[in-house]
């Protein structure tokens, strides 16, 4: 069969692509262009005067202090996250798969949470986790406990990471679970009559025959825990307290939009794409090389 | 070495009963074949002697030793899937080391023994590649070469067959048959294949329907099959069957349209005008004219090369087919039903009626 479709004149693929292309320029290429822009101006905040500044704002930002402690917040966030999230993914995709009463119920459920917009995510976990009315939060300091995150840094970056795992933990098991439906059940037999018990057979053969799926997702997790955690920062602990849940992500939403710092918080940014540019391209080439068997 | 018994294994997938009470009784390094229709039950015997599958109810036994309860590691066998089951990210040597390693077996042992066993199966070259990069034939290979390399007891064959093509599944088969008499492993081998049946095994197991039909030597399963579904699974093309009657004197058989056919080896027992089956194998059936040849209207006919099988009708509407040594073309073929190798059945139970 002929894979490719070879059109006549140019008009028609054109129009094929162009709505692609118009969403790709309008929402990345115009504002990822105005950040590189905009990352190389000094402006005030009142939008009176602006100057080139070259690469200024860089220096400042990586010799801010403030935004190495949002770099290191972000690293124990992201692999916390991505860990938390992975982990409890594939052990609960695991307990899925084997052949249970109303499986098909459980894994339904499992996959729920995806579904559910970040910011309610953040709130159903502030009413659990509340000091004064959380269910969790009350029965925390009931039993001796202090359990405060709006004081407490430590524990403001265990219930974002919680939350933001949580949120996350539905996709990877959806992948986790197609990904061990994909392993055949003769291979596991095999395994059993060669004297695998369980937990060897998930070590040896299961966990490396999922490797690729775990790869995938693990890049997934850290561009998702890096770019896409604003909004459950944002309404559980709105990066305090004194900035311990600050994160990159969310230190430039603090520099651009609340101190109106907007060359800084565009060098933020422009520092930011080259992270995830990088992570997508990693994460391209391991598709294409397929970290295989 | 071992031997291996089934006691009354029965087996039920909620109100499904797929075993009724098997029997079984394979002595050491014997092969048997169990073969018949797919969904007769072969493959869940197959797994429960595996301990993949649990019995409803009854025994293995593997060398004296009670296994039912038993996981498959500790039941000392090994077992080539259909589909090979290599593990799919390991090498050739990692597939057939695997086994070893669990056991706890010294590095040097294993490299000796699975070096023995590539060399056996003449798959030495391919120790360091991955599954994907092998044909069928070779996965087949390895798949038995991890079975070997453990020394198991008993092996089981799950259609390792199934997926080679026919040129290489001829080979393979031969190639089984001789590793097992070399290495003289018990072995029971399950295949829908008649012809795999009958080259491999000591014995065959016939199931039809989740029950044993027979169990019994090829041969003998060819020559003397225990009722109507064994006759006409086992040998190709299938028996002629013919509609009858026990007559008078319990010595012959009378047709639809009168014709009396003598039983050449004695009379059978039962009452007279009980209904019959009567078996006929399509070598078995002669040609040529004769004062009691039958007209057969040809229908089909199948060139084989050395012989033809040729589909017909005779007047009374009673299909028969008959296989001829050489060529044949032509509308009609006179036919005789020579009672000489004619099987007799009791057409309502289908069991065989022995003189």
């Amino acid at each position: 069969m002929q894979k490719k479709v070879i059109f006549k004149g140019r008009l028609l693929p054109l129009a094929l692509l162009a709505p692609q292309l118009a969403v790709t320029f309008v929402f990345f290429f115009w504002p990822a262009g105005q950040a590189i822009y905009q990352s190389l101006l000094r402006e005030d905040a009142f939008g009176f005067s602006r100057e080139f500044v070259g690469l200024e704002n860089f220096q400042e930002v990586l010799s801010d202090p403030s935004w190495v402690n949002a770099a290191l917040n972000s690293l124990v966030f992201s692999g916390c996250v991505a860990g938390l999230a992975l982990g409890l993914a594939l052990f609960l995709a695991v307990q899925a798969d084997k052949s249970l009463r109303g499986a098909t119920v459980y894994r339904s459920l499992l996959i729920w949470p995806y579904a559910v917009a970040p910011a309610v995510a953040a709130v159903l976990w502030l009413f659990l986790f509340q000091p004064n009315v959380g269910l969790l939060g009350r029965g925390l300091n009931a039993i001796g406990i202090a359990w405060d995150y709006r004081l407490n840094g430590n524990q403001a970056m265990i219930l974002v990471i919680i939350a933001a795992a949580w949120k996350q933990l539905a996709y990877n098991f959806i992948f986790f679970l197609a990904g061990l439906q994909s392993i055949p059940a003769s291979v596991l037999e095999a395994a059993a009559i060669d004297g695998a018990r369980p937990a060897r057979r998930f070590w040896t053969i299961i966990f490396p025959l999922l490797s690729p799926t775990t790869f995938f997702l693990l890049v997934v997790n850290l561009t998702y825990a890096f770019f896409e955690t604003f909004g459950i920062i944002h309404a559980l602990t709105s990066g305090g307290p004194a900035k311990a849940t600050e994160t990159l992500i969310y230190k430039v939403y603090v520099d651009g939009v609340q101190n109106l710092n907007l060359g800084s918080s565009s060098a933020q940014s422009v520092i930011l794409m080259i992270l995830v540019i990088g992570l997508t391209a990693i994460q391209f080439r391991a598709v294409e090389k397929k970290v295989h068997y | 070495m071992a031997t291996l018994s089934l006691r009354d294994v029965r087996k039920s997938f909620g109100a499904t009963q797929v075993l009724h009470g098997i029997e079984l009784d394979v002595a050491d390094g014997e092969l048997v074949v169990i073969v018949g229709a797919s969904g007769c039950g072969k493959s869940t015997l197959l797994r429960i002697v595996a301990g993949l599958e649990t019995a409803t109810s009854g025994q293995v036994v593997i060398n004296g030793r009670d296994v039912t309860e038993l996981e498959p590691a500790d039941r000392d066998i090994a077992m080539v899937f259909q589909n090979y089951a290599l593990y799919p990210h390991m090498s050739v040597f990692g597939n057939m080391a695997y086994g070893l390693k669990i056991r706890g077996m010294g590095k040097a042992e294993i490299e000796k023994r699975v070096k023995a066993a590539a060399e056996i199966l003449g798959i030495g070259p391919l120790l360091d590649r991955k599954p994907k990069q092998l044909s069928g034939g070779q996965r087949q290979r390895v798949a038995m070469g991890r079975a070997i390399v453990r020394e198991p007891a008993l092996f089981l064959f799950d259609e390792p067959l199934s997926n080679l093509d026919a040129k290489l599944r001829v080979q393979m088969r031969a190639e089984i048959r001789r590793l097992q008499r070399r290495l003289g492993v018990t072995s029971l081998f399950v295949t829908h294949d008649q012809v795999e049946a009958m080259t491999l095994g000591d014995r065959l197991v016939v199931m039809n329907a989740g029950r044993a039909a027979q169990v019994a030597p090829p041969m003998e399963i060819f020559e003397r099959p225990a009722d109507t579904y064994v006759a006409g699974f086992i040998g190709s093309p299938a028996m002629n069957f013919i509609p009858a009657t026990l007559d008078q004197g319990n010595a012959s058989a009378r047709l639809s349209d009168g014709t009396l056919i003598r039983f050449a080896d004695g009379p059978r027992p039962g009452e007279a005008g009980m209904p019959l089956t009567l078996g006929l194998r399509p070598e078995h059936v002669e040609t040529g004219d004769g004062p009691d040849s039958l007209p057969l209207a040809v229908e089909l006919i199948e060139p084989l090369g050395s012989e033809t099988v040729v589909h017909g009708r005779a007047a009374s509407g009673m299909a028969v087919t008959a296989r001829l040594q050489g060529a044949f073309s032509g509308e009609s073929l006179p036919v005789r039903l020579t009672p000489t190798h004619l099987h007799v059945f009791d057409a309502e139970t289908g069991r065989r009626l022995e003189p």
